[in-house]
């Protein structure tokens, strides 16, 4: 019989504070972003802050699921360039989408050439690839990486409703999936806004089948990581001036800061969601916009452009995805949600 | 008037579906099941014959008519043929909307191509 004596249990994990959060000491620089979205998207009111505005969402491509990756490919290229980097320079590609097996992001990878990292976070893969990659930084395992994310309107209504072809209603609480990607290119130096927190969700299902309720289903699990992620850090709203949660819509952002409200905070005053921004009223989206299009094009566009001009100092974004699969709806299992957070901080004013 | 009565007969049809699309968590594969087989059990029950009457095109051409084609085949070709009519009859009498459907769907399939909603 091998004998094991017990050693004193030593935390290695210095970077690591409170419950599930990360700090960055090395506050990894995000040195760019981009942006592509479809035509319904470019006649929103963040219109001005992408940087290409589809004509046509088949982007010249026999199929939306070819066009879906294409935009995810040139999202990522885009913001390469835009970095002053090749593509041969970025360490690690991290991304995901909606589709079965990620297609559109490991298809992406396929011409792109860099290693990859398939991540499957649902609608939260932005934050959740944004996370990952500035870990890998942070631990100095790589210089320059990708985080990257797409969604597809008509894609995902194939993947996860039913084909465009048949025609379905949809009800009023029924979100639209933003066709668009979003990139940022992660790097251990460089100007830029700054990672300097994470903190990972936990998965949380309190029962909602409704796979047209999805903001409803995805609620707790960001009240529940933005909570986390105040007690890990001691931060609380007073220290952001902008709080986004990824595609919750009205209804998804009403019960998330209702029960954030009970555990203490209240962060009305400067809490927004991606899927309420993308969209204006007038563009019939029902409760709002959702994909993981939804807060990488509203990041990666409009808040990363107000960070470099410095109106938002701090922001925490929260993506959020709902873990269903068009089989687990039709065994009738019930909308696991997750949401990722993200703190970064804008350098406008020391650099 | 026959188009009156088509268009009342065919409209409360839907205003139904349109009901339990809206009020109910129903899908739209559910409510067709169910459309068609209630136009087969009214039909066997002798309750779809009068709608249909009073209906014409407004009663046979939404879901529940095709319930109504399938029970009033199989009934016919039982009297016909024995109880073997109540598998074939069904389909004899809706062969005709089915290889058009069949047929309508595929050209447009190839004709065109869908385009995203607006």
């Amino acid at each position: 019989m091998v004998f094991f004596p017990e050693e004193e249990k030593i935390d290695l994990a210095s970077n690591k504070v409170g419950r599930q959060t990360l700090r960055l000491d090395s506050r990894p620089a995000i040195i760019a972003a981009a942006s592509i979205v479809g035509p319904k998207e470019g006649e929103g009111p963040l219109k001005e802050y992408y940087d290409v505005v589809l004509q046509d969402d088949y982007f010249g491509e026999k199929s939306w699921e070819k066009a879906e990756s294409k935009i995810l490919r040139e999202t990522a290229k885009l913001a390469v360039r835009k970095a002053g980097l090749k593509p041969g320079d970025i360490d690690y590609m991290l991304g995901g989408d909606l589709l079965n097996q990620i297609i559109s992001a490991s298809f992406a990878a396929r011409e792109l050439k860099i290693p990859f990292f398939g991540l499957y976070g649902a609608c939260s893969t932005m934050a959740e690839s944004l996370a990952l990659g500035s870990i890998l930084i942070d631990g100095q395992y790589a210089d320059y990486v990708v985080a990257v994310t797409s969604s597809h309107f008509s894609s995902a209504e194939r993947q996860f409703r039913y084909p465009l072809e048949h025609g379905n209603q949809r009800p009023p609480t029924s979100q639209w999936t933003v066709t668009g990607s979003g990139a940022m290119i992660v790097a251990a130096q460089g100007k830029g806004p700054r990672i300097t927190h994470v903190t990972p969700g936990r998965v949380i299902d309190l029962g909602i089948k409704d796979a047209n309720n999805m903001g409803a289903a995805m609620a707790p699990a960001t009240a529940d990581t933005i909570v986390t992620h105040f007690r890990d850090t001691g931060f609380s709203q007073r220290d952001y001036d902008v709080i986004a949660t990824g595609d919750l819509g009205k209804i998804g952002k009403d019960i998330t800061q209702e029960i954030v409200f009970r555990e203490g905070y209240d962060i009305s005053a400067v809490y927004t969601d991606c899927g309420i921004e993308v969209y204006s009223d007038d563009q019939d989206v029902n409760s709002g916009g959702s994909g993981c299009g939804c807060s990488a094009v509203v990041t990666c566009g409009y808040f990363y452009s107000r960070m470099l001009r410095g109106e938002i100092k701090r922001m925490l974004l929260v993506a959020t995805g709902a873990l269903l699969s068009p089989v687990s709806t039709q065994q009738g299992e019930t909308i696991p949600g997750i949401a990722h957070a993200v703190a970064i901080e804008s350098t406008f004013k020391g650099e | 008037m026959d188009y009156l009565k088509a268009f009342i007969t065919g409209g409360a049809i839907c205003a139904i579906g349109q009901i339990l699309m809206d009020r109910t968590s129903l899908t739209p594969a559910h409510i067709l099941v169910l459309f068609v087989i209630s136009g087969a059990v009214l039909t066997a029950l002798g309750i779809y014959e009068p709608i249909v009457q009073f209906g014409g095109a407004g009663a046979t051409i939404p879901l529940p008519g095709f319930g109504y084609s399938l029970a009033k085949g199989a009934i016919k070709e039982v009297q016909s043929a024995g109880l073997i009519g109540a598998l074939t009859g069904g389909v004899k009498s809706t062969a005709g909307g089915i290889s058009a459907a069949v047929v309508f769907g595929y050209s447009m399939a190839v004709l065109f191509n869908p385009k995203s909603k607006k």
